[in-house]
C-alpha cells in the first residue's frame, strides 16, 4: 500500500527538507519501518528506547488518531494520509 | 530583569534558549521554563512578598518575565474564601474555594495565563497573538489584547455559548468559528501557527503561558498563610492547571516561603470527557484520548495536551481523580451559589460535585485543611440552568396577590 506521510517541521532535516514523503506497508509499523530504511535516523525520534512510540507523538490516519484505530496495528490503504503531529499541538477529529 | 535561564524539555531534558518554542525537536516533549532559584532565593522572601501590590506580579522574580510588567490591569490575587456553610453541610471545618469566578478583567482564571502570554509576546517582538478556545480563554486573549495594543486572532468551536462569544467579540478581535471540537480547532491553530506570524498563547507559548497559572499556587499558599494545603481539587482540561499548581507548591518550599508541601492533588472531570479521571481511576500511567460529550465545555478537552503530566502529578502526591455526570454538574453549581452565594460555570460545578463524591468514597479527608478550584464564572453560561431552577411567578402589583404567592414557599 502506497501512502503519502505528512512530516512536522522538526523531522524535515531526516527527509531533506521534504514535508510529505510517500511510503509503503499495510499498517503504521511497516510504514514507519519502511521509512527507516529511506530515511536513517527517523525511528529514534519517533519511538522510545523500549521500542515504544514516543508519549508526545501523535499519529493520525486521514485525519483520525490511531488511539481510537488498532494504534500501531492500525491498517492502512492505497492513498491514505498519515499525519505525525506533536501531541502538545492537540487535536483529535 | 527577570530570573529565566531557558527553556528545557521536560522528556529527554534537551536546552534551549528563551525563544517562542514550545516542544523539543528531538522527542517532541513539552517545554518548560527554566529558573534561577538560587538567584531568587537571595532576594525574595516573604515580607517582600507581602509588601506588593494585591496582584499575581508580587511573585513575578517566579513569573517568565525578562522585562517589566508591560501590562497595568491587577490580574490575580482572587479571594481565598473559607466556605464555612458548606463546610458545614459536608462536616469539613477548613474547607476554603479559591474564587476566579472573580478574576480580573475576564472572570476566569485564563487571566493569569493570558496577561503572561500577553508580556512575553511583547518581549518577542510580535505584533499578533491567537488562540483555540473553549470560551474563556478567548474572552481572555480579546480583553488583554486590546489593553496592551496588540492585534488578536481568535478560533473557537463552531457551537460555543452565547455568552463567551458576545464577551469576545466586544473587545473586536478578528473572532473565527470553526466546525468542529476543541481538539480540532487547536490543531488548526498549530498549522497555522507554523505558517503566519501569530504568537498562539496556548501553543507557541506554551511554556511561558502556562507558568502564569503558577501564581494561582502561590496565592493560595500565601492566603492559607504561607502553606500549602493539604488535599486540593482541581479541574482538568488541558491538564496544565493541575500540574502548575503543586509545581508553584514545590518552587515556594524549594525556595524556603513554606515548610513543605503535604498536599494531596486530586483531579476532577466531567464524565462526559474524561481521559485524565480514567486512566488515573485504571492505574495507566497515560490516557487515551476520548471525543467529548458534555455541558462542562470550558474543560472538555478530550486530547490533554499535559495529561500525562497530571496522571503523575495526581499519582506522586498521593491523590485521586474523580468525575461526575452533567445532573451532578448542575448540581455542583446550584450548591455553590445556594451555600457560598458564588455562581460558578460548569467547570466549578464538576469540581464541586468531584469533591462531594470523594468525601463520600472516603477518599477526601474531611478533617483535613481542602481547598477547591473555582476558575470561572456563572454569568457567562447561564444557559445551562435553563429548566434547573425553581419557576418564576407573575403577579399584578397588590397585596394580596403577594401574599397568595409568598405563603406557598
Amino acid at each position: 500500500m502506497a501512502v503519502t506521510v505528512r512530516v512536522p517541521t522538526p523531522l524535515q532535516k531526516i527527509t531533506g527538507g521534504k514535508g510529505e514523503v510517500s511510503a509503503t506497508g499495510a499498517n503504521i509499523k511497516e510504514i514507519f519501518a519502511d521509512m527507516e530504511k529511506n530515511f536513517p535516523g527517523l525511528r529514534e525520534r519517533i519511538y522510545n528506547e523500549d521500542g515504544e512510540l514516543r508519549r508526545f507523538i501523535n499519529i493520525y490516519v486521514n485525519e483520525e488518531d490511531i488511539r481510537f484505530l488498532e494504534s500501531e496495528e492500525s491498517a492502512v490503504k492505497d492513498g491514505d494520509v498519515i499525519s505525525i503531529i506533536p501531541a502538545i499541538a492537540g487535536g483529535s477529529r | 530583569m527577570g530570573f529565566v535561564n531557558g527553556l528545557r524539555c521536560r522528556e529527554c531534558g534537551k536546552e534551549y534558549k528563551t525563544e517562542a518554542k514550545y516542544v523539543c525537536e528531538f522527542c517532541f516533549g513539552p517545554l518548560e521554563v527554566v529558573y534561577d532559584y538560587e538567584g531568587i532565593k537571595k532576594i525574595l522572601t516573604r515580607e517582600k512578598i507581602a509588601s506588593r501590590a494585591p496582584n499575581m506580579w508580587r511573585y513575578r522574580e517566579l513569573m517568565p518575565i525578562d522585562g517589566e510588567v508591560t501590562i497595568s490591569l491587577p490580574v490575580g490575587f482572587t479571594p481565598l474564601v473559607h466556605a464555612k456553610s458548606l463546610g458545614k453541610a459536608w462536616g469539613m471545618d477548613k474547607l476554603y474555594l479559591k474564587n476566579d469566578a472573580v478574576n480580573h478583567p475576564t472572570l476566569s482564571f485564563k487571566d493569569r495565563v493570558v496577561s503572561t502570554a500577553v508580556i512575553k509576546a511583547k518581549e518577542f517582538g510580535f505584533d499578533t497573538i491567537g488562540c483555540a478556545s473553549t470560551g474563556n480563554l478567548a474572552n481572555s486573549v480579546a480583553a488583554l489584547s486590546a489593553h496592551a495594543g496588540l492585534k488578536a486572532v481568535i478560533l473557537v468551536p463552531s457551537d460555543l455559548e452565547t455568552g463567551k462569544i458576545m464577551g469576545t467579540l466586544v473587545y473586536k478581535p478578528t473572532l473565527i468559528k470553526v466546525f468542529g471540537s476543541y481538539d480540532d480547532v487547536n490543531r488548526l491553530c498549530s498549522e497555522v501557527g507554523a505558517r503566519h506570524n501569530i504568537a498562539f498563547v496556548n501553543i507557541s507559548l506554551r511554556p511561558y503561558y502556562g507558568d502564569g497559572s503558577k501564581s494561582y499556587g502561590y496565592e493560595i499558599a500565601e492566603q492559607l498563610g504561607w502553606r500549602a494545603p493539604e488535599q486540593i481539587v482541581v479541574p482538568i482540561a488541558g491538564s496544565s492547571l493541575i500540574t502548575k499548581i503543586y509545581k508553584a507548591f514545590k518552587e515556594f518550599e524549594l525556595l524556603g516561603l513554606i515548610d513543605g508541601v503535604p498536599t494531596k492533588v486530586f483531579g476532577a472531570q466531567a464524565t462526559g470527557c474524561s481521559p485524565v479521571t480514567t486512566a488515573v481511576k485504571e492505574g495507566k500511567k497515560n490516557f487515551k484520548p476520548q471525543k467529548p460529550k458534555t455541558i462542562a465545555r470550558s474543560i472538555a478537552i478530550g486530547n490533554p495536551a499535559d495529561g500525562f503530566y497530571g496522571i503523575k502529578t495526581i499519582n506522586e502526591s498521593g491523590g485521586w481523580a474523580e468525575d461526575v455526570s452533567d445532573d451532578e454538574v448542575i448540581s455542583g453549581i446550584k450548591i455553590l451559589a445556594e451555600h457560598e452565594g458564588i455562581f460558578t460555570e460548569t467547570a466549578g460545578g464538576v469540581v464541586i460535585s468531584v469533591a462531594k463524591k470523594l468525601l463520600d468514597q472516603g477518599r477526601l479527608d474531611p478533617r483535613k485543611e481542602t481547598v477547591l478550584c473555582i476558575t470561572g464564572n456563572g454569568l457567562k453560561t447561564q444557559e445551562v440552568l435553563h429548566g434547573h431552577l425553581d419557576e418564576m411567578e407573575t403577579i399584578h402589583p397588590r397585596l394580596e396577590e403577594f401574599e397568595r404567592v409568598y405563603k406557598k414557599k
